[in-house]
């Protein structure tokens, strides 16, 4: 228990770290949301300097980052300027989509991995193997922004998928049914790219995990005991050669989550990528607070996620967190 | 004459939590006291969990005691600062089971003879060369062998080689923590043979941490017996064998596996 | 009587990277009886594990059987199929490697790993595995059966580990075991414990046993008959107090002599040297005519450079390969 404590007041700590990083960050940066207001002739000064004291940005930093805290405590997480409400709604529903993306893509990036992998490592160094690291290895060198525009000219070309946008124009007047399907028609081309973006490097740390345990003298043990090749397999190298699979689970998830929102903006799904990008470009200040806040959550979220599946799924770290 | 090695009262004590509480303690070491003089050998004997092995880690500075005094050479060493500790750290060389494992399968002999002499970085690679050979005849290899690697020797030459490598900073006190344990008994009276060799020619001074009670009779000066981190019997290894006090002492001693007295070959003709 | 394991004229060479056949067993003939402790003695370079792991066809990849046979329960297990094999594997011959904190998977109960065994060569039930389980611990732990079948292999003591690896052999009920060197990490006392259950289990169980050690006192009063490897090689084999007692074989007589031996009188003999086997044997590996001991033999005549020496009957089954003995 203590261990799983103390890796939450880490996360907790990590969260407080990264948000007063990027106050200081943004407050940094040169200019703000209504400088290009200060520009046009038709707005006094005097509007422009109301405004900046509306909405606080003439107090000092820390005063600031305070009044931005007790609006994070209120659900608002401070204010866009741009549209013109608080950020935490606006969020919310992106980092939604966000999530949607994310989590199909992991989880279809480790479902394809781990058989794949240890089909391989069971084929160590054999003709099917080295093929299969060939081809990942190919994969890898290919730039994500290269993959994903290869598939979007591959399905503009094909017009087999949506190439754009979360659905259809309709959408709403679909049935349950349908909207499910027209949203799976839509996710195909943006989960593709991610899944294929990571999946090598998945495949390769499942063969190298999976093939050192393969070598172990219990698994000799097991075969001399005749325990039959699926059973030896999946409920003894897999669990063995879990430990580095499961951190590199949590860490996979952050790679998916900062690939995601390239692919978004490539691809125009409605997450929290544009939304950054766009509040970037345009100085909004709190947005970009928000959602660089947001995406550390669901890192640190992942991270967590895999220590606690470590905690449960190796018996050695409960006994020594337990002796502490 | 100066003992080299004095130890007083050694006491080291590992919190042992548990869910229910974190109140319970493990005394590894129970005021252990002993000496040691140059040139001879002393065998530590005890089951596994006695607290030899964290003895051993002691001694050679891999841990501190919680209390007690560890005089070698005259200096206490628990109370050294870190870079005298280094110093000391080269006198005491220490070796565990199977200490061939433990030499780096891609180096060569010279390498893996020199590293220890590199990282004192006062060395011409002539004088390293020469080391080296010298080392090697003295463990009885050949310095052809130099440029081989480990895994083309055999086990008995391997084993030699991990003892060159120990004395190549010419060590006062050699430890050895069940070194002889998982070697074949051929090898492991070659080695022991060799030990000795060293022991004579050099003045080599050996503390020998065992549950092999036969060996250690055969090696030691003197013995004391550990059981629960304490030393419950100590005295020249003669007595012990013959007239064992302690019913630890009794039980290694009836636990010796042998082919008794009566199987043991009898030289034909 | 008919023997339980038959093995005829076992050859196993090894392929090293350069693609060159190393031998490592080399025309190992021998029988195992019902019910018998067979001890096997020898040391590293002898064939020894080699021999244990080639039974059953477990040899690493680099590892050939290139000639002979093996005969159990009326197969041949040189030729039979490998789904056989896998039900003849830990059901009716079971292994026992050496390390138990190496052959123990490391994030599975001890119980679980015991049921695996029995899973995967019973089609029971569920309550039936659980029980037949619970039963195997009961007998190997007179104390504590539950909470160590409960405890992962990092909760428990080396000799608690050995007892649950003896449970996995047991558990299907095997007509052989063959322990490779299942002591040699534990200390003497707990030894002495490990080779009781073995005792006991073979008077229980009926069960046949391989036992394979470096060590020659630990087959004194334990093992039945004794056999001597070297080189690849049986030099020497017979029953245990004629072997160990009066050795033949000039290889034999030395092993036994380089063991200091505790309260026989020699205490005044500190300090001497003990009698050693001269060189070491990586000379036997090289391919030779002759006796594979010859390099290092005090014995040696010339007959033994130029040819290998049959095995000769000295009586009372005791047999041993030395031109000393022959005619």
């Amino acid at each position: 228990m203590r261990y799983l404590l103390r890796r939450l007041g880490h996360a907790l700590l990590l969260l407080v770290g990264v948000s007063v990083l990027t106050f200081l960050f943004t407050a940094l940066a040169p200019g703000t949301y209504f400088d290009e207001m200060r520009m046009n002739p038709q707005i006094a000064p005097e509007t422009v300097a109301a405004l900046r004291a509306q909405y606080g940005l003439d107090k000092p930093l820390p005063l600031r980052y305070l009044s931005w805290l007790s609006s994070l405590l209120h659900g608002e997480m401070g204010f866009s300027f741009a549209y013109n409400s608080s950020v935490a709604p606006l969020l919310l529903v992106r980092a939604r989509n966000t999530l949607l993306l994310t989590i199909t893509s992991t989880l279809l990036a480790w479902m394809v991995a781990l058989p794949l992998g240890i089909w391989s490592a069971e084929r160590a160094g054999r003709l099917p193997d080295r093929l299969l690291s060939w081809g990942t290895a190919l994969l890898l060198v290919i730039p994500d922004l290269a993959l994903a525009l290869g598939l979007l000219v591959f399905s503009v070309r094909s017009g087999w998928f949506p190439t754009g946008g979360m659905a259809s124009v309709g959408f709403e007047a679909l049935s349950p049914f349908n909207k499910l399907r027209d949203l799976a028609l839509h996710m195909i081309l943006p989960v593709m790219a991610l899944v294929l973006s990571t999946l090598p490097l998945l495949v390769r740390h499942v063969r190298a995990a999976v093939a050192d345990v393969l070598n172990a003298p219990f698994l000799l043990a097991a075969l001399g005991h005749g325990i039959p090749k699926r059973t030896l397999l999946y409920r003894y190298a897999l669990p063995a050669a879990a430990n580095p699979l499961i951190s590199l689970f949590g860490f996979s998830i952050g790679v998916l989550l900062s690939g995601s929102l390239l692919i978004e903006v490539v691809m125009s799904w409605p997450g929290l990528g544009p939304l950054l990008l766009e509040a970037i470009l345009s100085r909004d200040l709190y947005v970009v607070i928000g959602g660089i806040l947001f995406s550390t959550f669901f890192l640190v979220g992942g991270n967590l996620l895999a220590d606690l599946l470590l905690y449960l799924a190796d018996p050695r770290i409960r006994t020594e967190s337990s002796a502490r | 004459m100066q003992p080299l090695l004095k130890v007083e009262n050694l006491l080291k004590r590992y919190a042992k939590g548990s869910l229910t509480g974190a109140g319970e303690e493990l005394l590894a070491l129970d005021s252990v006291s002993f000496t040691i003089f140059p040139g001879t050998t002393l065998a530590v004997v005890g089951e596994s969990g006695s607290g030899k092995s964290t003895l051993a880690s002691c001694l050679a500075c891999l841990e501190s005691p919680t209390t007690g005094n560890i005089w070698f050479e005259g200096k206490d060493i628990v109370k050294l600062g870190e870079r005298a500790r280094r110093e000391v750290r080269q006198q005491i060389q220490l070796m565990f089971q199977d200490p061939a494992s433990s030499l780096n399968p891609r180096w060569s002999v010279f390498e893996i003879l020199v590293e220890p002499l590199i990282l004192q970085r006062k060395f011409k690679h002539e004088e390293m060369k020469q080391r080296a050979n010298s080392l090697l005849e003295r463990v009885g290899l050949s310095p052809d062998i130099v440029e081989q690697l480990p895994t083309e020797l055999s086990g008995g030459q391997r084993q030699r080689l991990a003892i060159a490598r120990a004395l190549a900073l010419e060590p006062k006190l050699l430890i050895l923590d069940e070194a002889l344990s998982a070697l074949d008994c051929s090898i492991q009276a070659q080695i022991a043979n060799l030990l000795m060799e060293l022991q004579s020619s050099l003045g080599m001074t050996y503390l020998f941490i065992t549950h092999d009670l036969a060996m250690a009779a055969y090696l030691a000066d003197e013995i004391a017996v550990m059981n629960r981190g304490r030393i419950v019997e100590q005295g020249p290894a003669e007595k012990i064998l013959k007239q064992p006090q302690h019913e630890t002492t009794l039980r290694l001693l009836a636990a010796v596996p042998r082919i008794t007295r009566a199987t043991r070959p009898a030289v034909e003709q | 009587m008919a023997s339980v394991l038959e093995i005829q004229d076992l050859h196993v060479s090894y392929r090293s990277r350069e693609g060159v056949l190393c031998p490592a067993l080399n025309g190992v003939s021998f029988t195992l009886m019902p019910g018998e402790i067979l001890g096997v003695l020898g040391e590293s370079g002898s064939g020894k594990s080699t021999l244990a792991v080639s039974l059953v066809r477990l040899l690493p990849g680099n590892g050939e059987i290139t000639r002979g046979a093996v005969h159990f329960e009326g197969k041949d297990l040189l030729q039979a199929k490998l789904e056989e094999l896998q039900q003849i594997r830990g059901g009716r011959i079971s292994l026992i490697f050496q390390e138990p904190s190496l052959a123990l998977h490391p994030t599975m109960r001890a119980g679980e790993q015991v049921r695996q065994v029995l899973a995967a060569h019973s089609s029971q039930g569920k309550s039936g595995l659980n029980e037949g389980t619970r039963q195997v611990f009961a007998e190997v732990f007179p104390e504590e059966a539950d909470r160590i079948s409960r405890s992962y292999p990092h909760q428990l003591s080396g000799g608690q580990r050995q007892r649950v690896l003896i449970a996995q052999a047991i558990v299907c009920g095997p007509s052989v075991v063959i322990a490779d060197e299942p002591t040699a990490s534990l200390d003497p006392a707990t030894q002495m414990e490990i080779l009781g259950v073995f005792r006991t289990l073979r008077e229980r169980l009926d069960l046949a046993m391989i036992f394979i050690t470096h060590n020659p006192a630990l087959l004194s009063g334990f093992a039945d008959r004794v056999m001597v490897l070297y080189g690849g090689q049986v030099v020497e084999c017979g029953p245990a107090e004629t072997v160990l007692a009066s050795p033949r074989h000039p290889y034999t007589k030395a092993l036994f002599q380089s063991i200091p031996a505790v309260s026989d009188g020699r205490g005044s003999s500190r300090k001497t040297r003990l009698p050693v086997i001269p060189g070491d044997s990586s000379q036997s590996s090289l391919p030779r005519g002759g006796c594979p001991f010859e390099p290092r033999c005090t014995e040696r005549m010339n007959i033994c450079r130029e040819r290998e020496p049959a095995l000769v009957n000295l009586g009372e089954s005791h047999v041993v390969s030395c031109f000393k003995y022959e005619n």
